[in-house]
């Protein structure tokens, strides 16, 4: 055998390595900018004291949380205690290898793009559920029943919200609906601007993230489904909720925002080096510009309550979701855009 | 078999061998724990994983449309929902945590395990598989085409029952509703 290792498979093990240390990363720098900005818009400096503005305060908090004892309660299903943790960032890590940074910067470019990425997405909620059940504790139980409500409602209006994309562009496939992008931008057609909005609110929700969290409201269920986590075990839960909204503003600016494409007048459609990197300093600009406004939304508004989340789902974004995706049906078989 | 390999290929073909009888032994192991659990949630995380391998057996045959749909809606919807009874189902009582193993469950659970064995084997057996002389392919507009062309009928027929199945679950929920008009116990 003289080629044991083929270059295919090379490329594959250095790019997951490269992935997995991406979220890792994303991660660390998301907590710390989640507390500096919840500071700056209570009126204080969030953390200040562990190196030059605080900024160490994450790698301090991680050595911290890696140093502590995994406890596990007296009463919990100890397998499934510690199964829940990997099973809540693996797949939101491993959706990641369909995500287009750039041109030639994606892992694996499967026909099934989007629903690659919305299958794993699932699950989370088993991930949620699985949590709360075997903590054998009630707040954390309640945690899991409304993080199931919740995203299997959710759920709907984010796929017919991506479907309008997936119908105009005719394909799964992220490259495809990048290039159907180019110059032209989904949100601002009026049907994409409506999906847009639907698939943000709803993306919202599908990472628990405040005005929607519930399934761990602090006030009512203590933590809710991570009560009783502790070390990394709980590093871990955090670490898939980050890689999670990473995903879902991925996903945002892949179908919506144009993907690795610049305003029309900056693009760079190269696969050169220095094209490549305009193009993920773009994709990454539009990234992280919807997870501040994510956070920003988080420090700004109250909590939902959740008869009031499963209404406004059932009975507002769903109905306007699926009239969207039939205006959408009658347009693109009237103009056909190519 | 008349499938010519670039022999640069080879070491992908062994990859491919050992996913599968990865994927094999995930799906008969969670089988195993979905039938064998004591904990009704154990065993419906038994079959969560049982799906999951059933769902990389289609990966390894190269049908990734059909691979997600059975993660997103078997593990994401339809699993969720049963964890979602069992949860709000009132607990087992102790008779029912420890079942006994009567003869007669005993012999009925052999018999249609033979059954089915015989069954399928014979089916196994007897076909004379053969290799596609050309790739198969499982892509999304080849299902899709399917679905709308040759099996629209069927595909209509499915979402009818669904459809019954739903009118007949809104129609239970509701006579249980007047049943216990506080809606508890």
């Amino acid at each position: 055998m003289s080629n044991a290792l083929p270059p295919d498979l090379i490329r594959l093990v250095v790019s997951l390595a490269v992935v997995v240390g991406f979220a890792f990363a994303n991660a660390a720098v998301l907590v710390l900018v989640e507390r500096k900005v919840c500071g700056h818009i209570q009126r204080r400096p969030g953390p200040f004291e562990v190196g030059p503005h605080g900024l160490l305060q994450t790698a301090i908090d991680g050595l911290k949380l890696m140093g502590k004892q995994i406890l596990v309660p007296d009463n919990a299903d100890t397998k499934l205690f510690r199964l829940a943790p990997i099973l809540s960032f693996v797949p939101p890590i491993a959706a990641l290898i369909v995500v287009p940074f750039a041109k030639v910067l994606q892992v694996r470019d499967l026909d099934i793009g989007v629903l690659f990425i919305l299958s794993l997405a699932a699950v989370n909620v088993l991930a949620i559920l699985v949590a709360g059940w075997s903590s054998a504790n009630k707040y954390s139980l309640f945690g899991a029943i409304r993080a199931v409500a919740q995203n299997v409602a959710y759920e709907i209006p984010l796929l017919l919200s991506l479907l309008v994309v997936v119908m105009w562009v005719g394909s799964f496939r992220m490259s495809d609906i990048v290039a159907a992008q180019d110059g032209f931008w989904f949100v601002f057609t009026p049907m994409g601007f409506v999906a847009f909005l639907i698939y943000f609110v709803t993306g919202l929700a599908e990472t628990n993230r405040a005005p929607f969290d519930l399934p761990e409201a602090e006030s009512e269920l203590t933590a809710g489904f991570h009560t009783e986590y502790a070390g990394m075990g709980f590093g871990l839960f955090f670490l898939g909720e980050y890689t999670n909204m990473l995903l879902m503003a991925a996903i945002a600016t892949t179908c919506f925002l144009g993907g690795w494409n610049g305003p029309w007048f900056l693009a760079v459609s190269g696969t050169g080096v220095v094209a490549t990197l305009i193009q993920l300093c773009w994709f990454l600009v539009k990234v992280y510009g919807i997870i501040l406004v994510m956070v920003w939304i988080r420090w700004t508004f109250p909590r939902v309550r959740f008869d009031q989340l499963l209404n406004f789902c059932w009975k507002v974004l769903i109905p306007i979701s699926m009239a969207n995706l039939v205006a959408t049906a009658v347009v693109a078989k009237l103009v056909p855009l190519g | 078999m008349n499938f010519t390999f670039d022999p640069a290929l080879s070491p992908y073909i062994y990859f491919a061998d050992l996913a599968f009888v990865g994927f094999a032994a995930v799906a008969l192991f969670g089988g195993v724990v979905a039938v064998g659990a004591r904990r009704l949630i154990h065993a419906v995380l038994g079959l969560v994983t049982s799906l999951v391998g059933v769902a990389g057996l289609y990966v390894y045959l190269g049908t990734h449309f059909i691979a997600a749909m059975q993660i997103l809606i078997y593990v994401g919807a339809v699993s969720i929902s049963i964890t979602f009874a069992v949860m709000l189902a009132r607990p087992p009582s102790e008779a029912e945590k420890d079942p006994r193993l009567a003869p007669g469950k005993l012999v009925a659970g052999a018999t249609v395990a033979l059954f089915s064995a015989a069954v399928l084997g014979a089916v196994v057996l007897g076909y004379p598989w053969e290799a596609e002389p050309t790739r198969v392919e499982g892509t999304i507009f080849q299902v899709g085409e399917g679905l709308l062309t040759r099996y629209a009928f069927v595909f209509e027929l499915i979402s009818l029952v669904l459809l019954v199945a739903i009118v007949g679950s809104v129609v239970l929920a509701r006579r249980g509703r007047g049943r216990h008009p506080t809606g508890g116990e």
